[in-house]
């Protein structure tokens, strides 16, 4: 948690990764970051912080020299009524798992909706190239298994970085592979085609990212950190659907708390109360013995 | 003299007038009004509209800037540590994360593209000092993005002391970095970060 290692260490790794290629640098680095414990800075939520800055630069590296290039080209070269229609098309398979998820987290109103949309996309708006549900009202939710995973209570566990896939907690990767599973667009046959319209919506998808990115540069005093804690109450305000309990903004977080939620005994526990409390409940009864807590360590 | 008595009084009401309106206007009212006034200027200027950040930098200074509390925000940022700072740090701290502030949203300007912003339904007590005031931007084949900002009254006016972007406080945000930046090197650490961070050119792409 002490003793941070000079920066110049940290700097080391990312000048010497550029050198070899691609996964003999990811190992290099990985190494490196983790035998010097470079750059710990002793976040407990992201406890394999050293590893995680490797990757992230090693999915920087990437995505500089190849995934951003390709979504520069489809950004020039697409007229933007046919990037919209795109992304529609994937939003509108997306639809189902969504409104499935919904459904598993108790909201069986928003569920109907995005069944709806569904509906409503796939017919009127031809294969779902056009989103006319939402102008009829019934608009576009963002859900997946991460999302039902947290609402169900299962807290956010270590921060990972993953390859090329980026940003996502232990709860989240776990929601991820749940994602992939079911995803309708890997499993489709036959296999070429599956191919394009995968790497239709990564790119799409990318490209979307286009215009952000400069305003990421321009903010953060040091990426990686910015993303991880964007990344991390990004996931916080999406599982209470964009009303998150309010945080009291000058008590800083006890270390216990979050200890509290990286627990994996924790976890379990509120994992088998779920079923029986709703989660705001549960996330009281969380704060309350976190303060508890808190409280005996003073 | 008539005459002069007159206009004399003629100012006064203005001046009082104009105290009062600011007084009055509300927490949701200041938001819409401050970013119309602000979309119009983008969809007019035409150096913004081709990248030119310090135009956008100016029109951030103007507009958007005398209503936000930065030594609020700086302080929420720091957080506990807030305390322990001295005056000088504390001035030092502001006016940084006020350069940095403009530097962000600027940027983000040169990037409008005919967005247009929604104003969702606010609803607030006459007895609240402290609200949030909830919008969206409206952009052509992409989801709308969630723009909230909290706003706490002060003495003449309502002022921002955070915004989120599609859930993400930008008061939070930097509230890791900051602590780790203080764990490292002491607040007198974060300042030269900061400082060093808006002396570099804005990175060209």
């Amino acid at each position: 948690m002490y003793g941070m290692p000079s920066r110049d260490a940290c700097n080391m790794t990312k000048i010497q990764k550029h050198a070899y290629n691609a996964r003999s640098a990811l190992a290099i680095a990985a190494a490196a970051a983790v035998m010097t414990g470079c750059a710990t800075s002793g976040n407990p939520k992201d406890p394999i912080e050293g590893f995680n800055r490797a990757m992230f630069s090693f999915n920087e590296t990437v995505d500089k020299a190849l995934i951003k290039p390709i979504a520069q080209g489809y950004d020039y070269v697409t007229p933007q009524p046919v990037q919209t229609g795109v992304s529609n098309f994937f939003d509108n398979i997306a639809d189902l798992w969504i409104g499935f998820n919904n459904l598993i987290q108790g909201k069986p109103g928003e569920a109907l909706s995005d069944v709806g949309r569904v509906l409503i996309n796939t017919t009127v708006g031809i294969v779902g190239l056009f989103d006319v549900a939402t102008g009829m009202g019934l608009e576009k939710h963002e859900e997946d298994f991460g999302q039902t995973l947290g609402r169900w209570g299962v807290g956010d566990g270590a921060y990972v970085v993953l390859p090329i896939f980026g940003p996502r907690t232990l709860r989240d990767t776990g929601g991820f592979l749940v994602d992939v599973w079911v995803d309708p667009v890997p499993n489709h046959d036959p296999v070429d085609v599956r191919n394009i319209a995968l790497a239709l919506r990564a790119v799409d998808d990318r490209a979307s990212f286009l215009d952000v990115e400069s305003t990421i540069e321009a903010a953060a005093l040091d990426k990686y950190s910015y993303i991880r804690d964007a990344y991390l109450q990004r996931r916080r305000s999406l599982i209470h659907d964009g009303n998150p309990p309010r945080e009291s903004h000058y008590t800083q977080f006890a270390p216990s708390e979050y200890l509290l939620t990286m627990a994996p005994i924790e976890s379990t526990w509120t994992f088998m109360l779920v079923s029986a409390l709703p989660a705001e409940r549960v996330e009281e009864a969380g704060r309350a013995s976190a303060k508890d807590v808190a409280l005996a360590a003073n | 003299m008539f005459k002069r008595a007159f206009q004399l009084f003629l100012v006064l009401f203005a001046v009082s007038a104009s105290a009062q309106a600011n007084v009055a206007k509300a927490p949701d009212v200041l938001v819409k009004d401050v970013t119309e006034e602000v979309l119009n200027t983008l969809r007019t200027d035409v150096a913004i509209k081709a990248g030119d950040v310090k135009r956008a930098a100016e029109l951030v200074e103007t507009q958007v800037l005398p209503h936000f509390n930065f030594s609020r925000m700086v302080a929420l940022a720091v957080g506990r540590e807030w305390r322990e700072t001295t005056a000088e740090q504390k001035q030092q701290l502001t006016g940084e994360f006020r350069t940095l502030l403009v530097r962000t949203y600027s940027n983000a300007l040169t990037s409008y593209k005919n967005e247009t912003v929604e104003y969702r339904p606010f609803k607030m007590a006459p007895t609240d000092t402290d609200v949030t005031v909830r919008t969206q931007i409206i952009r052509a084949g992409g989801r709308p993005i969630p723009i909230d900002y909290a706003l706490e009254k002060t003495d003449d006016a309502w002022k921002v002391y955070d915004v989120s972007v599609a859930g993400v406080s930008l008061v939070t945000n930097y509230r890791e970095t900051f602590a780790a930046e203080i764990r490292a090197g002491g607040v007198d650490g974060l300042v030269r970060t900061l400082r060093a961070k808006n002396n570099t050119t804005t990175a060209a792409k």
